[in-house]
């Protein structure tokens, strides 16, 4: 087959990526302008990302954002990974076609659906919203991305290996703790890193949940950008980009290096 | 040391005395619509070691599966030392097990892994390092105690299964299919080495498998199951020398089936009538048969001499015409028709080298066979 990039696929590339990434990079050039207009290149200049560090407002967002992102995310793995685990171990039992298909339902929900409801049901328990409600919220509709990469992993588990811990003495959680868990991380933590860069740059359920004292980071961009975009926010937004990035490549690597690990094994479990 | 016959052979299921060490009741096992076990009673005795042997399907892994304590019965009592295991969970029996795929932790090392249930126990640390120890002893893996399951080759793989499985003193150990992904050269020597632990540590042994030659070789006992009924249960020798049904008799080894009418002849024997105008087969029935009854002949080819001419040493002979020879270096197999269309095949020993093995395809020659050298068995 003839593997040479020809001028056709070259052509696509080129135009599917400047599609994809031409906005973000005209944004993280001109986070570095000299210049307070935006769309006037005046020279090279950090000076942004200073001024930023010295913004209290963004400074607070930035941090309520990473605290509900981390704490939204944390909860969401739990919770994700013990649905996950049910759905995958419990074996047929009344209502599980339901209930997989409950949990999954949020992946195709629009955001604004989730965001109302959550924000009524808020409202009809009377509770105040803060950083408690964004993390309530955002784990909500984290958890079903959790579930969905932690099944997967479930599915090839082989299942004996959970029978050989309790023939072995342990109680179910021993076994789960102790045998199924290690073996899953890798699963977890890219589900863990899905969850938390979700939260990091949501807004549409975030503006629904937050109150008057807790602005994640995206919301203030938001807000702060009808006023009329300033270079700051261009120095925020690529240091959000970088964060975000981090993030997606860092879980890829991690479940992409298990799956490398575990054919690995079974290559060498065949060979020998 | 005198190399006498031992007076006492180890068959504790002649004993009357003997308490059984696992007993099953009455037990039936239904998946669903689907019965897996039906209605199955059966004692295993302490220090034998058990073949549950079956087609796929039949029932074995099921019965496997109940004394480890991973399936209930759906009714009828499972005995371990007297006690009804029904309610007990898996991790409060022992009992441990051997799996099919060894279903070793891939996270924790050779040595973690025998560990594993010893640490679950609450033992101390000194004599947990020193159980540890004496398995990669007995399984000869102290080499490999500080590598990964994947570090190792599929052989030591299994003696880290089986050092595992046994770490823990279980009163039983269950084996399934625990040979099966060896090749036939390391699936051998394991075998042997498998008889040998077991008589070393004295424990009790059941072992699932569906490879005849396998359940053969290491077994006190077989059990010949299929569609959730155990069909027999006798030595190997008893069962391969006197099947109680077509259905054992066949699934053992090769076996020829002539079916046939019984006739009575002198001093207890019968004649089976086979074919219009061939001689009947005089043959030494086990039970009593009722002239004219159906029956079937089973006779294994190894027992049927293929010549020239008629052994008149023995009480049967057929003509017969060769229509294959399969030659496989230590035997002959010999595919032969008699004249009523019957298809046999005998089995030869090429016991000397160079001798001249000079059948060939369409000749006509002689079977011979003693009175005694087939079963008469009744469906």
């Amino acid at each position: 087959m003839n593997r040479r990039l020809t001028w056709f696929n070259a052509t696509s590339l080129t135009l599917g990526f400047a599609f994809l990434y031409l906005p973000m990079l005209i944004l993280i050039i001109f986070s570095f302008n000299e210049s307070k207009l935006v769309t006037v290149w005046a020279g090279f200049s950090p000076k942004w990302y200073g001024e930023l560090l010295r913004n209290e407002q963004f400074l607070d967002a930035a941090w309520v954002t990473l605290k509900v992102a981390a704490l939204s995310s944390t909860l969401a793995t739990v919770l994700g990974t013990m649905a996950a685990y049910v759905l995958v171990r419990a074996g047929r039992f009344p209502g599980r076609t339901l209930f997989s298909g409950m949990i999954y339902a949020p992946l195709v929900m629009p955001e604004v659906i989730t965001g109302l409801s959550l924000l009524l049901l808020f409202i009809a328990i009377g509770l105040d919203r803060g950083v408690f409600t964004i993390v309530l919220a955002h784990t909500t509709f984290a958890m079903c991305y959790v579930s969905v990469v932690v099944s997967s992993r479930l599915m090839t588990f082989d299942r004996s290996l959970e029978e050989a811990a309790l023939d072995l003495g342990c109680t179910p959680f021993e076994a789960f703790r102790l045998v199924t868990l290690p073996i899953i991380t890798p699963a977890v933590i890219s589900g863990w890193l899905l969850a938390f860069t979700l939260s990091l740059d949501d807004l549409v359920i975030a503006s629904f949940a937050s109150g008057p004292s807790s602005t994640t980071l995206p919301i203030k961009i938001f807000s702060a950008v009808r006023l009329g975009v300033s270079p700051e926010i261009n120095a925020l937004s690529t240091i959000m980009i970088g964060i975000v990035a981090v993030g997606v490549i860092t879980a890829s690597l991690v479940s992409k290096r298990a799956i490398q690990r575990q054919r690995r094994e079974e290559v060498e479990g065949v060979r020998a | 040391m005198a190399q006498s016959k031992p007076q006492n052979v180890f068959a504790p299921w002649n004993d009357p005395q003997e308490k059984p060490l696992i007993r099953f009741q009455n037990v039936t096992k239904r998946f669903g619509t689907f019965t897996a076990i039906d209605n199955l009673t059966l004692d295993i005795y302490r220090r034998e070691f058990f073949a549950l042997l079956g087609p796929s399907g039949c029932g074995k892994t099921t019965m496997m599966r109940m004394l480890a304590g991973f399936e209930t019965p759906t009714e009828g009592t499972i005995l371990i030392d007297g006690v009804d295991v029904g309610p007990i969970p898996p991790n409060k029996r022992a009992v441990n097990m051997m799996f099919q795929s060894y279903a070793l932790f891939p996270h924790l090392t050779v040595e973690d892994n025998i560990a594993f249930g010893l640490r679950r126990d609450k033992t101390d640390r000194s004599s947990i390092a020193d159980r540890v120890s004496e398995m990669l002893r007995l399984t000869r893996l102290e080499k490999f105690a500080k590598r990964k399951p994947h570090q190792i080759s599929g052989g030591q793989r299994q003696r880290v299964a089986l050092a595992r499985s046994l770490a823990k003193a279980p009163k039983l150990l269950l084996l399934d299919e625990p040979l099966g992904a060896l090749d036939r050269k390391l699936r051998e020597q394991t075998q042997f080495e498998l008889m040998d632990i077991q008589e070393k540590t004295g424990t009790t042994f059941v072992i699932v498998t569906h490879d005849q030659e396998e359940a053969m070789t290491v077994a006190s006992r077989v059990a010949v199951m299929d569609h959730g009924k155990v069909i027999q249960v006798d030595t190997p020798a008893g069962i391969y020398e006197t099947p109680n049904s077509v259905y054992v008799a066949d699934f053992i080894g090769d076996v020829n089936i002539i079916r046939g009418k019984a006739h009575p002849a002198d001093g207890g024997l019968i004649r089976i009538h086979y074919a219009e105008g061939a001689e009947p087969i005089l043959a030494t029935p086990t039970q009593p048969v009722a002239a004219g009854q159906d029956v079937a002949f089973a006779i294994r080819p190894e027992k049927i001499v293929v010549a020239w001419e008629p052994d008149h040493s023995r009480a049967n002979h057929a003509r017969g015409k060769i229509i294959d020879i399969a030659y496989l270096g230590n035997i002959s197999t010999y595919h032969l028709e008699l004249p009523s269309g019957q298809k046999v095949s005998a089995q030869m020993t090429n016991a000397r080298r160079l001798a001249r093995r000079d059948f060939t395809w369409d000749d006509e020659v002689w079977l011979s066979w003693s009175d005694t050298a087939g079963v008469v068995l009744q469906d």
